[in-house]
């Protein structure tokens, strides 16, 4: 299949209400942070655009909303031009211009501080991170605490950013600056907001 | 029997149906047609698509039967209209220099190339009121001369020939325009924004605003430079197409204000300027848009910030009469919720109050019979 | 188009179309993930006015899917006629189920109260706020507010506060009574009684407050701490009532007071309707013997008895007059 139709195919068969569900999901997981929200396969990007980071891109990003790739999205001509395609949104030059930021390889991720972090005065104008990950629950544990958690609540992501519990940590400090995170796994997303804590980590 | 408020529903249904019995009125009275509103009417429609901010003669005629001649009810009518249509791109900036005049006068030149045009105005006319319009007679056929081979060049390019006033905003090629309907207003707005907050204001609010200005609070020294009325063309530009697309004409009232200026810290001694466009033919709206446009640049001209209409916050956040009514309005819901916390509150108070009061009379008749 | 012709614009479900919706939803996730800050957003002319709920109604259009159940209450109730027609709306637009029963709503859209019915996970409570800004009637710029936000500075806040208590000898904020959440945003709850601040505390539902004509949306997540704001010596206290609601004897809920005469007599009666009717309705409290009535359904409604009417005022040295 040749890219212009491959850019063409596999978006929302609905698009009212596939973006609707898929948004309930994203607001249900930032709203109590560390739940996994299961979620159809409602998109079928050009690889390695995966399904569950695909629905969340097409349900939020358009032309208003300038989007990061990770290296590994970037060097995929299929994937850019299915997310033109579908979205509509510019692709930002760098992090720190992104609204949001796809990442296929969290693992060799940028540093979280590079991205948009808002300001004292406006914080909401930061960047939201999509990342792909392959599971939510065979990865070292995370305890979670914080609003949107009763308790305290656990989820276990595989191939996060290196350092990922410190980098956190600041970014907590930075609050109300700060970025969100999204889980996107297949099947299921998570969603990190900035004001969640992580107690500790499983090595 | 407490019942209260119960049966809402079929209230508000009544109360639908006997809104449309009395916006049609005596039904022996032939019901308006569009077209004569939008003809016969005409200004205001203008004013309807002007505050609406979407130029469509027919659907603000629509708007105007339907709010029964309501101008802010059919203003928020089109405002809710618009609000849901797509948006395809932004046209080319207008030419108002190539504008197909109809109207043009300037006050601060008794003649200049092109002439006055007095146009179809209610200047000079007596204030007296018509016979004649109510026994609907004929009327004859206007005189107008021919359409002008000669350009009629902007007053202000006129007065920049000689430097003595500031020029056009300069905008950087790559600006893009804003949009106050798609993106939160924020504090401090660049003119283009602001402009675009003016154009849509209500006209009650500006002229009020503007009329502040030259009594004293804020005076600006205005001249009218000029006012011209006509139809602009309409472009768009298509990335995929080598020319600009041709969308059509609209008509437009445009004014541009001369204001002496002493100079400051920040710019020479010069004239300085304020704008007004608006949609269709309203004088009154685009002079008093241009006043408060002057105004409302004090702090970028280094003047100092004294009066109402120079307070950006003031005039943008309280400008747009659908926002405004609406809020008014409200007022009429039920708040019995918070008005019983509020009785409850005084009421409370009030005993203490009095309880006091009882304490010092007693107080006092112990103290006069000692 | 010819604005002749009857169908003269099809709208999108929920009213909303798609973009408009993105955009409420992306400030509504930044809303979540900063708990009581105000993110701005280009609010939309919508078919009622500004000041009617054009927030709330946003908001829920942007939420709202075709499994979800509404109810729209208005000073608690759901037949006041506001709460009508906004539920007209929506069942209009979305097509949605709606409600009036708290416990069966997934998302239920607000003006001047909460529930009474405590609220579960899963379900939204959506305000409709008319001015979102708790310091604005202490500063009337947003340029100034902002930045009072950004450095935390809320001294203003607490001197008003104090003032009432050196003037009034008590804090005389009946409603709107402002909160601080999570122990960084000072925030208006909206114009419920204080009577319902202790319910946002902790909520497990998920709070979401659209401000259409002031084009601010904010949040308050589940299981997140709302404080309202007061002083060691004078703590915050909630209204209380000294009779329960006339019609089905419940206490510690909030009461509206209904004039039955002009001359001064009056009882005290749920504010939440539908607290009210479940209560009447279920055996187990059988105060009035009634039985649930739905909103709107005059017709079969049967007759109430009619409550005793008290002559002694409900509260301490009110009523005076009336006597």
């Amino acid at each position: 299949m040749d890219i212009a139709t491959q850019s063409i195919e596999g978006g929302f068969a609905d698009p009212v209400f596939n973006a609707q569900t898929v948004f309930r999901a994203i607001m249900d997981a930032m709203a109590r942070p560390g739940s996994v929200q299961a979620l159809p396969q409602l998109a079928q990007p050009p690889a390695p655009l995966a399904a569950t980071a695909a629905a969340v891109a097409l349900s939020l990003c358009d032309n208003d909303t300038p989007i990061w790739l990770d290296p590994r999205l970037q060097a995929e001509a299929s994937v850019k031009a299915w997310l033109g395609f579908h979205t509509g949104a510019p692709l930002a030059n760098t992090p720190a211009d992104a609204h949001f930021a796809l990442v296929a390889n969290p693992a060799e991720m940028a540093a979280l501080d590079g991205f948009s972090q808002g300001t004292q005065e406006y914080p909401d104008r930061s960047t939201t991170l999509i990342l792909l990950v392959d599971d939510l629950a065979s990865g070292p544990s995370l305890l979670l605490e914080g609003p949107g958690i009763e308790k305290t609540a656990m989820i276990a992501p595989v191939g996060m950013p290196r350092h990922f519990v410190e980098q956190w940590k600041q970014n907590n400090q930075r609050f109300p600056r700060g970025v969100d995170i999204i889980l996107a796994a297949p099947g299921s997303l998570a969603c990190l907001p900035r004001t969640t804590r992580i107690k500790t980590m499983e090595a | 029997m407490y019942v209260a408020v119960k049966g809402g529903e079929a209230a508000i249904a009544n109360a639908h149906r006997l809104l449309a019995d009395r916006r049609r009125g005596d039904r022996s009275v032939p019901a308006l047609r569009l077209d004569q509103i939008a003809e016969q009417l005409a200004l205001g429609v203008d004013r309807v698509m002007s505050e609406g901010s979407l130029y469509d003669r027919e659907l603000a005629a629509l708007a105007v039967v339907q709010a029964r001649g309501d101008m802010i009810e059919a203003i928020f009518l089109v405002r809710a209209y618009r609000t849901t249509l797509p948006r395809f791109g932004y046209t080319c900036p207008v030419d108002t220099g190539a504008m197909q005049v109809e109207r043009r006068v300037s006050a601060t030149y008794k003649d200049l190339p092109g002439g006055q045009v007095l146009g179809p105005t209610f200047d000079y006319t007596h204030r007296l009121l018509d016979p004649e319009l109510a026994a609907g007679g004929d009327v004859e056929a206007p005189t107008e001369r021919p359409a002008e081979a000669e350009a009629m060049p902007r007053v202000s390019s006129i007065l920049a020939h000689e430097g003595l006033i500031e020029a056009d905003g300069d905008m950087p090629l790559d600006h893009v325009p804003g949009d106050i309907t798609r993106e939160p207003l924020q504090f401090p707005m660049a003119r283009d924004i602001r402009l675009q907050a003016l154009s849509r204001g209500d006209e009650g609010f500006l002229l009020a605003l503007g009329y502040s200005t030259q009594r004293g609070y804020a005076r600006n020294h205005p001249f009218v430079g000029e006012i011209r009325i006509g139809e602009v063309e309409l472009e768009l530009d298509v990335p995929e197409l080598p020319f600009a697309v041709p969308l059509g004409a609209i008509r437009v009232t445009e004014c541009q204000m001369v204001n002496q200026f002493k100079g400051s810290a920040k710019a020479p001694p010069q004239f300085t300027r304020g704008y007004g466009l608006v949609f269709g033919q309203s004088e009154r709206k685009a002079m008093a848009m241009a006043l408060c446009d002057r105004a409302l640049r004090a702090s970028e001209l280094g003047e100092d910030v004294v009066a109402a209409a120079q307070d950006e916050e003031f005039v943008i956040s309280h400008s747009d009469n659908v926002q405004a009514t609406g809020f008014v309005e409200h007022l009429k819901l039920p708040h019995y919720v918070d008005f019983q916390a509020e009785l409850d509150l005084v009421r409370r108070m009030r005993a203490e109050y009095e309880a006091r009061e009882n304490e010092n009379r007693a107080e006092d008749k112990r103290e006069a019979a000692e | 188009m010819s604005a002749q012709s009857t169908d003269i614009a099809t709208y999108n479900f929920a009213y909303l179309d798609e973009q408009t919706k993105r955009m409420i939803r992306r400030a509504i996730l930044k809303g979540i993930a900063i708990p009581g800050y105000q993110v701005p957003f280009a609010s939309r002319e919508m078919p009622m006015p500004y000041g009617w709920g054009t927030g709330g109604v946003q908001v829920t259009a942007s939420i709202i899917g075709p499994d979800d159940v509404l109810k729209v209450i208005d000073q608690g109730a759901d037949d006041t006629t506001n709460a009508v027609s906004i539920r007209a709306f929506f069942k209009k637009v979305a097509k949605v189920e709606v409600t009036t029963d708290t416990a069966r709503a997934t998302i239920i859209q607000t003006r001047h109260r909460i529930p009474e019915h405590s609220l579960t996970a899963g379900q939204v409570l959506v305000f409709q706020v008319p001015i979102p800004e708790p310091l604005r009637f202490l500063e009337p710029r947003e340029t100034e507010t902002r930045k009072m936000h950004a450095l935390e500075e809320y001294g203003l806040m607490h001197v008003k506060l104090y003032e009432d208590i050196a003037k009034h000898g008590r804090i005389a904020t009946t409603y709107a009574y402002p909160v601080k959440v999570e122990g960084r945003y000072v925030m208006d709850p909206s114009p419920t009684p204080k009577f319902d601040n202790p319910k946002m505390h902790r909520s497990p539902a998920l709070q979401l407050f659209g401000a259409g004509r002031e084009k601010r949306i904010y949040a308050v997540p589940p299981f997140t701490d709302v404080v309202s704001l007061d002083f060691e010596d004078h703590p915050f206290e909630v209204q209380t009532f000294d009779q329960p609601c006339a019609l089905c004897g419940a206490e510690n809920v909030y009461l509206d007071e209904v004039i039955l005469d002009d001359h001064g007599g009056h009882m005290f009666v749920c504010s939440d309707t539908d607290h009210c009717e479940k209560r009447r309705g279920d055996p187990t409290t059988p105060l009035w013997g009634g039985r649930a009535e739905g909103a709107g359904d005059l017709a079969t409604t049967p007759a109430t008895p009619t409550p005793a009417l008290r002559a002694d005022p409900p509260h301490k040295g009110e009523g005076k007059e009336a006597e």
